[in-house]
């Protein structure tokens, strides 16, 4: 237990009669690429929500970075970092301004703020609208801003949901590399997503449907039990009886 | 704490880019201290009267103007009939009719006394009601006359048992101008606005976009978050105030008669509890549209029952009780106290406690309704 | 034709789904009408006063008697002196002051005069003089009482009649001033929010897209507050007319079609002002500011127009709000026919058509 990042045991979230999560398991190790994918509706943001100190479980266990979601919330919330679906870094303040508000909200100090955001920045490329209000940025450049301020105060883990929605094909792809970078930096990272093809980045997914966890294991081994060779189709097989669609 | 010092300084960056924020902190309350003033005023001058005289006698005509030259009249026409005279309210030229009957003059004399008829469009409101008053006034002291003039004409006759002079002074605002009482109120108006809507819009503004649930995410202290919003926005609610306070000074001449530390310190607090509020609908709305209608029903609410357009001291037990538990109703009570008469600490001590409490009570209330995890 | 039905039955599902901000919309006009009907009024009763009698003879007490059974006044602890009286004005327990010299009732009989001093707190300039009169008057009636003792006197005697309002039902005037208030509300204020919503979210640009016409978008958006505003419209008539025993004298076919053509004028107004900003926050202060306080204040629903400056009786001939107020008065309350209010039915067909036709405009240029 101790060694892992995430583990979860018969996870539950209940909405009235409705169960958005019904009984999850599983475990994530340290360092690891862990995709969380499924369709729409099926309860991926709820699982993830609740992981993140979000949304209280209805029933079960878990624990992240070792800490306990039901009562250890706030030691959780120091640990990790969080990229939500839409995008929330403040529009009116400059690029510069946001990481140093999140940096500082996190607890790195000034002076390491200072340095890590110029390096931040010179790596994304964006010396010159560095003091640009981030409203301005296109799309692909606010997402990957995102995921660097998620990880700027060096967590163990980063939730990454839905990260490249909307982005074209080479910017996903740059994005992927910063996540690779990330998680040979020690970062365990957890997304969801539901682009198939980015299942094959992870070192292991599972496939939610219907609230439920249907498959659990690395993208080569997931083929070889469905028989194909495209991720696109183990989906198509395990969510084709699916009861929810949608979100 | 150092925590806080982030929130404070993203805060204010925010505001002052957010231009709509600095035209309410500058623009609004100029404006409006500058027009609601002039446009509101329940001061009653010019009622339209009409006048339907069956006698033109003396005494008819003498009624008649002393009716015109009262002041508060204006005779727009004498119709022959009554039915035209009816016209001209319908038509909105008279506020009143009068209808002298035939034999007014004859009937006084002889049996001392003699009815008219007043019809007042009631339509109208306040000035009806006012010129109705006003007319019994003007009626009471021509007959008053009545009683030296016909009685004694020579200084003769029955000696009448005594005449009482009333001699009548306005304290606080000499020549009785309703600008004195409106701005002190719009000042209050300002900081409510200020306080309980725009902070709740801000803060449901954040949960549309998103924002919140970042924040929500990360280790920020839900009191952290709470003081980060409260605290700048409790600036420039201050910074309104002020503002106000000179524009007060520089149009109206108005200067605070009591103690401004008094005042100041009344105005922290009201703005204190007012956040609370704001802060407490926004633990409601889900949406700005949400916000910004839940606000706008209690501020509407507290403005109507709170003394600023109408009198508290009219208004039924219950009524008055639910003004009680606004605390729009004691601030606005206490301004126009300091401002006008220079009431001190003592005058308005309850009221300070009054506000205090609601103060504690809004604020306990959101913070308690206030969740980062759900 | 059955696309636009779709589209406007989408939107009075995202409009009735909100039932916070629908109970509140429903809610505003009961509260009003109550707190109007019952609760406020500028008439003047219970006014706190204190009596400083110098004199402590028989006539002063018998002032003091009638002051004590009028519903005007509210008789608080006596003064002894200035002093007090200052005392009680600061600390707002008293708003005047009846002051009775030493010699008093010596001076009315040995004399023939006394003077008698009135204190009015003008900090409330309206009250203050209401107050003055109405002491006034009860002197001068007590003036009369013992001079009628004397032998005789005479008097006149006003029969007053309220005309349009004989049940004497306190002031109505404000019924019209809630119901245009209410229709700047939802109809102005809702709708602008509505569609900088949809801009602010990014949907609208897939409306845009779609095969609707710009207009088709408008005319889907304003729909179901058109109907929200009538329905609040008949929730007013109702509350009027069993709650507060008011008489609906004119014809209420007149009435639905003035006011039904006020409700299209202010969602044009709504749709102009969305037109002019991408946030919900501008949109929203917009309508609040631009439109609703100029409707409080310069229709003549709260403060007489009579009274204003010459410049805001100017602006206020262009507010839409006034016209119908005046309608609506003129129709309601004083049962008045259509030859009455043809000139401003007339003007609001103007605005409207001036503010539709500005709005769609508007519209296409922006953001094609």
């Amino acid at each position: 237990m101790e060694n892992k990042a995430i583990t979860c045991k018969e996870l539950t979230k209940q909405f009235g009669d409705f169960k958005a999560v019904d009984r999850i398991s599983f475990e994530v190790n340290q360092g690891e690429i862990f995709g969380f994918l499924g369709a729409n509706g099926a309860g991926k943001t709820t699982a993830m929500r609740i992981l993140c100190g979000l949304s209280y479980p209805t029933s079960g266990e878990a624990t992240v970075a070792g800490f306990d979601v039901y009562k250890q919330q706030e030691q959780i919330k120091r640990n990790i970092g969080y990229m939500s679906q839409k995008f929330s870094l403040y529009d009116n303040l400059t690029i510069l301004e946001n990481i140093e508000f999140y940096g500082g909200v996190y607890g790195v100090s000034r002076p390491e703020i200072k340095t890590r955001s110029q390096e931040l920045v010179s790596t994304l490329g964006l010396e010159k609208e560095a003091k640009k209000l981030v409203g301005e940025l296109p799309l692909g450049w606010k997402q990957k801003l995102a995921f660097s301020v998620a990880i700027f105060h060096r967590p163990k883990i980063v939730f990454l949901d839905e990260p490249t929605g909307g982005v074209d094909p080479l910017t996903r792809r740059q994005f992927w590399d910063m996540i690779y970078q990330a998680a040979a930096d020690g970062i365990t990272v957890f997304v969801t997503t539901h682009y198939m093809d980015e299942a094959e980045y992870c070192n292991r997914i599972t496939v939610m449907v219907d609230g439920r966890v249907e498959a659990l294991d690395t993208p080569a081994k997931l083929k070889e039990r469905f028989n194909t060779h495209s991720m696109d189709d183990v989906f198509y097989q395990l969510a084709r009886g699916a009861k929810r669609s949608g979100d | 704490m150092k925590v806080l010092r982030f929130l404070l300084q993203k805060e204010f960056r925010q505001i002052f880019r957010d231009k709509t924020i600095l035209a309410m902190m500058f623009a609004m309350p100029t404006i409006q201290l500058i027009i609601m003033p002039l446009a509101a005023n329940f001061e009653v001058k010019n009622i339209n009267v009409a006048y339907v005289d069956h006698d033109h006698s003396t005494y008819s005509e003498k009624l008649i103007n002393k009716i015109g030259s009262s002041g508060y009249f204006k005779v727009v026409g004498a119709p022959t009939s009554f039915n035209d005279g009816i016209k001209f309210i319908e038509d909105g030229k008279a506020d009143l009719v009068v209808e002298i009957p035939s034999g007014f003059e004859r009937n006084l004399v002889r049996e001392g006394k003699q009815h008219i008829n007043v019809s007042v469009d009631a339509i109208n409101g306040t000035k009806s009601s006012i010129g109705g008053g006003y007319l019994a006034t003007v009626i009471a002291d021509f007959n008053s006359n009545l009683d030296v003039n016909i009685k004694s004409p020579n200084g003769t006759g029955t000696r009448l048992m005594g005449t009482i002079k009333v001699k009548s002074s306005n304290w606080y605002n000499p020549r009785a101008e309703y600008k004195y009482y409106m701005v002190p109120g719009i000042l209050v108006l300002l900081l409510t606005l200020i306080g309980g809507f725009i902070t709740a819009l801000n803060i449901v503004r954040e949960k549309e976009i998103g924002t919140i649930e970042q924040i929500n995410v990360t280790p920020i202290k839900k009191w952290e978050f709470i003081l980060g919003k409260l605290i700048p926005f409790w600036i420039v609610g201050m910074i309104v105030f002020t503002v106000g306070l000179i524009v007060m000074y520089v149009v109206y001449g108005i200067f605070p008669q009591g103690s401004l530390l008094l005042l100041y310190s009344f105005a922290a607090i009201y703005l204190i509890a007012l956040l609370g509020l704001g802060l407490l609908i926004s633990t409601f709305a889900d949406t700005q549209l949400q916000a910004m209608f839940v606000a706008f029903f209690f501020m509407m609410i507290f403005m109507l029952m709170s003394g600023f357009f109408t009198s508290t001291d009219s208004m039924p037990g219950w009524a008055r009780q639910i003004s009680n538990f606004t605390p729009v109703t004691h601030f606005i009570s206490v301004v126009r106290l300091i401002v006008l008469k220079g009431s001190g600490f003592a005058e308005v001590k309850m009221e300070l406690l009054y506000l205090v409490i609601f103060a504690i009570l809004l604020n306990t209330l959101a913070i308690l309704n206030y969740r980062k995890t759900n | 034709m059955k696309q636009l039905f779709a589209f406007i039955r989408k939107e009075f599902y995202h409009v009735f789904r909100d039932r916070r901000t629908l109970l509140i919309l429903f809610g505003l006009p009961i509260v009003q009408i109550v707190l109007f009907g019952f609760a406020l009024s500028s008439e003047v009763k219970n006014i706190g006063i204190t009596v400083m009698d110098n004199a402590h003879d028989i006539n002063a007490q018998q002032i003091v008697n009638k002051i004590n059974t009028s519903t005007y006044f509210k008789m608080k602890a006596p003064a002894r002196n200035y002093n007090d009286v200052e005392r009680m004005f600061k600390a707002g327990t008293v708003k005047c002051a009846l002051i009775f010299p030493a010699k008093f009732g010596s001076d009315l009989y040995h004399n023939g005069t006394a003077d008698v001093q009135i204190i009015a707190d003008a900090s409330d300039p309206n009250t203050a003089t209401i107050v003055a009169n109405y002491l006034t008057n009860i002197i001068s009636s007590y003036q009369q009482q013992i001079n009628i003792t004397t032998g005789g006197s005479y008097q006149i005697i006003p029969e007053v009649r309220q005309l349009y309002n004989e049940e004497q039902n306190g002031s109505l005037n404000f019924i019209p001033g809630v119901i245009a208030l209410i229709f700047m509300i939802v109809s102005t204020a809702l709708t602008s929010v509505s569609v900088v919503r949809e801009k602010e979210l990014g949907t609208m640009e897939i409306l845009l897209v779609s095969p609707f016409k710009p207009i088709m978008v408008l005319v889907a958006k304003a729909f179901p507050y058109l109907v929200l505003s009538l329905i609040n419209f008949i929730i007013i008539l109702l509350l009027s007319v069993f709650l507060l025993d008011v008489q609906i004298k004119g014809s209420l076919i007149l009435l639905f079609a003035e006011s039904i053509l006020f409700i299209i004028t202010c969602l044009s107004l709504g749709l102009l002002i969305s037109n002019l900003t991408n946030s919900q926050q501008t949109a929203m202060l917009m309508s609040m500011m631009g439109m609703m306080l100029p409707t409080m204040l310069l229709t003549g629903f709260m403060f007489p127009l009579e009274n204003m400056p010459l410049i805001f009786r100017i602006i206020s001939h262009i507010i839409p709000s006034r016209y119908y107020y005046d309608i609506v008065k003129a129709v309601m309350l004083k049962g008045l026919g259509f030859s009455y209010v043809w000139k401003e039915t007339l003007i609001l067909v103007g605005m409207a058509s001036v503010l539709l036709t500005l709005a769609l405009k508007n519209f296409k240029i922006r953001l094609s």
